[in-house]
């Protein structure tokens, strides 16, 4: 491998520059005294009370925090599903229609989707609710859970299955105390990604949601229409941190299983 | 017994994400043709004919007669849909371009970090992606407001005099949408270029090869996977955006995921933004394809 040139160093530190400026900005003046989001007034953290104290503010953060929690479940069992079908079974009747419906989602404008979802439960006469924007979401995000598990399990060792079932295991049974185990962080980061984008989500929540189930992006949304204030960035910084984290504790889970695996590995080796 | 089990669950494992998509993904596409063919009326559903089976099967032929393409004669008629369609294609594609510049220099020096940092840079790539995609749009507006951040930056640094005028207008869309997007041309260059062998580069460079002319030769024709997949990833969504222009390019920007948001929500016409919708899938209908190929000629690779 050839040396990290000058160059390549300068392009990859300004990009995260770039990246992440923006965010350490806004974090840093959400605990701005003034009431300008742009002139610093020294350090405080009234807008956290402030924001705490905003019943408005506080309905949409249950309600975004519940919706999130069971789309992301939802949409887990239904993406691992979906990756299971795409990678396991290569022959099956439409399923060149199948996969379609699994990328497009991905990349499709979100005020299609929005609006589309909507016309159909207008048409199923459910009404605009905590349950429409809870379907909504466990569609868009299942396509991307089945992204995040199918890429794990392309490269899973098919012999580790073989071998169970030579040892007698019936098909569930090996699904269940092989496969399932392997694929478990792709399956859990597949979640915290279903989570954060239901978390994160303006458009198709507008379309789909009714009166009595506003969500925190559009609650937030409908405030920085009206105007910036620094209770919007202590809105913000406390959803990073939340995101943080999860991220954090994920990550560290990862790593203890990666060493408890290692350790496992040589206590086999030994014996 | 096991060996039916076996079969049952196989089954049900095809079965149910397909059933899923078809009811919340593609019967709505087919609903939303069918309203742009309907009328506006002043009903709930602000529609008509409604097309339901309460009059019987001849009330639903009737229906059918009702049917007219009157709302796209319409969006052909005003030129407001279609400059707002072409300006909506012109800032996707310019953005498109943008990003891709700013993000192949970062995807390379990432692809040849020292090997132990590398996992290091990508986790930092993907961070951004799980923060909110309005809080970082959001995020810019105290930066480019006219007594923002960059101003008070700029004026200080006495490199202007003037407060430079970047929000509300285009070249705050095109920032906008570089930002947010970023991630999602890094990344699949990042995985193009890693896996790439310089020893060719070297190669080309030890026969007399100029820098420039072997990036152009070796580097970037290999890379070219990443690139078409970063740039779908990037032009197909901005397209249709509605959050970014929204917020950072004011009322006079025409962009077609805007016209649609006001369609709906402010006129109410549903039939008008269902039309919209199905030119702008139209419009979307080849990228997306293409795109889709894409991923599977890349699952086959991986097997």
């Amino acid at each position: 491998m050839g040396k990290w040139s000058r160059f390549n160093i300068s392009s990859v530190v300004l990009g995260f520059a770039f990246l992440y400026l923006p965010i350490v900005i806004l974090i840093v003046f959400s605990f701005n005294e003034s009431k300008l989001v742009t002139v610093w007034g020294g350090f405080s953290t009234k807008w956290y009370v402030s924001m705490f104290s905003n019943r408005g503010l506080m309905d949409a953060a249950w309600v975004t925090a519940r919706v999130g929690v069971i789309s992301a479940t939802f949409a887990t069992i239904l993406g691992t599903m979906a990756a299971l079908a795409l990678t396991r079974y290569t022959r099956f009747r439409g399923r060149v229609l199948f996969s379609g419906m699994v990328f497009a989602p991905l990349v499709m404008p979100e005020v299609i989707t929005g609006l589309s979802l909507l016309l159909l439960f207008v048409a199923m006469g459910l009404d605009r609710g905590f349950l429409t924007v809870t379907l909504a979401h466990i569609t868009f995000t299942m396509c991307f859970v089945a992204v995040v598990v199918q890429s794990r399990l392309i490269t899973f060792d098919r012999s580790l299955e073989e071998a169970a079932m030579d040892l007698g295991a019936t098909p569930v049974r090996t699904f269940f105390a092989i496969t399932l185990p392997v694929i478990a962080p792709a399956i859990i980061s597949g979640w915290m990604l279903a989570f954060t984008l239901s978390l994160d989500d303006l458009v198709i929540a507008s379309f789909t949601s009714g009166p009595g189930a506003t969500t925190l992006p559009m609650k937030i949304y409908s405030q920085v229409r009206l105007g910036v204030t620094p209770e919007i960035n202590a809105v913000c910084t406390l959803l990073i941190a939340v995101v943080a984290v999860g991220i954090l504790i994920a990550s560290i889970a990862n790593k203890r299983r990666e060493a408890q695996r290692i350790v496992d590995e040589q206590a086999a080796l030994r014996n | 017994m096991q060996r039916l089990a076996a079969a049952v669950a196989s089954r049900l494992v095809i079965a149910v994400p397909y059933v899923w998509l078809l009811v919340f993904f593609l019967i709505p596409f087919v609903i939303v043709f069918k309203i742009s063919l309907s009328q506006t009326a002043i009903a709930m559903p602000p529609y008509v004919p409604t097309l339901g089976f309460s009059d019987g099967i001849s009330g639903l032929f009737d229906g059918l007669k009702e049917l007219s393409a009157d709302n796209y004669i319409w969006l052909t008629e005003d030129s407001l849909y279609f400059n707002a369609y072409l300006s909506s294609v012109i800032i996707a594609g310019i953005s498109t371009i943008l990003t891709l510049m700013v993000g192949y220099p970062i995807a390379y020096g990432m692809a040849r970090a020292p090997t132990t940092l590398r996992p290091i840079l990508l986790m930092l790539v993907i961070l951004p992606f799980w923060t909110s995609f309005l809080i970082r749009v959001y995020a810019w507006i105290g930066i480019l407001k006219p007594e923002g951040l960059l101003n008070q930056l700029l004026l200080s640094l006495h490199l202007i005099d003037q407060p430079l005028i970047i929000m509300n207008t285009h070249t705050a869309i095109f920032i906008g949408i570089v930002y947010s997007y970023l991630p999602f041309m890094v990344l699949p260059l990042y995985s193009a270029l890693e896996k790439m062998d310089y020893s060719l580069i070297e190669a080309a460079q030890d026969l007399g090869c100029r820098p420039s002319s072997a990036f152009w030769k070796i580097t970037f024709p290999l890379s070219l996977p990443g690139v078409i997949a970063g740039c779908l990833l990037v032009f197909i969504p901005a397209v249709g955006e509605f959050v970014i222009p929204d917020l950072l390019g004011g009322s006079q920007t025409l962009m077609i995921g805007k016209t649609l948001w006001n369609e709906f929500f402010a006129n109410r016409d549903w039939p008008v933004s269902s039309a919209v919708a199905v030119i702008l899938l139209l419009l979307l209908v080849v990228p997306i394809m293409i795109f889709q190929q894409a991923q599977a000629r890349a699952q086959e690779q991986g097997r």
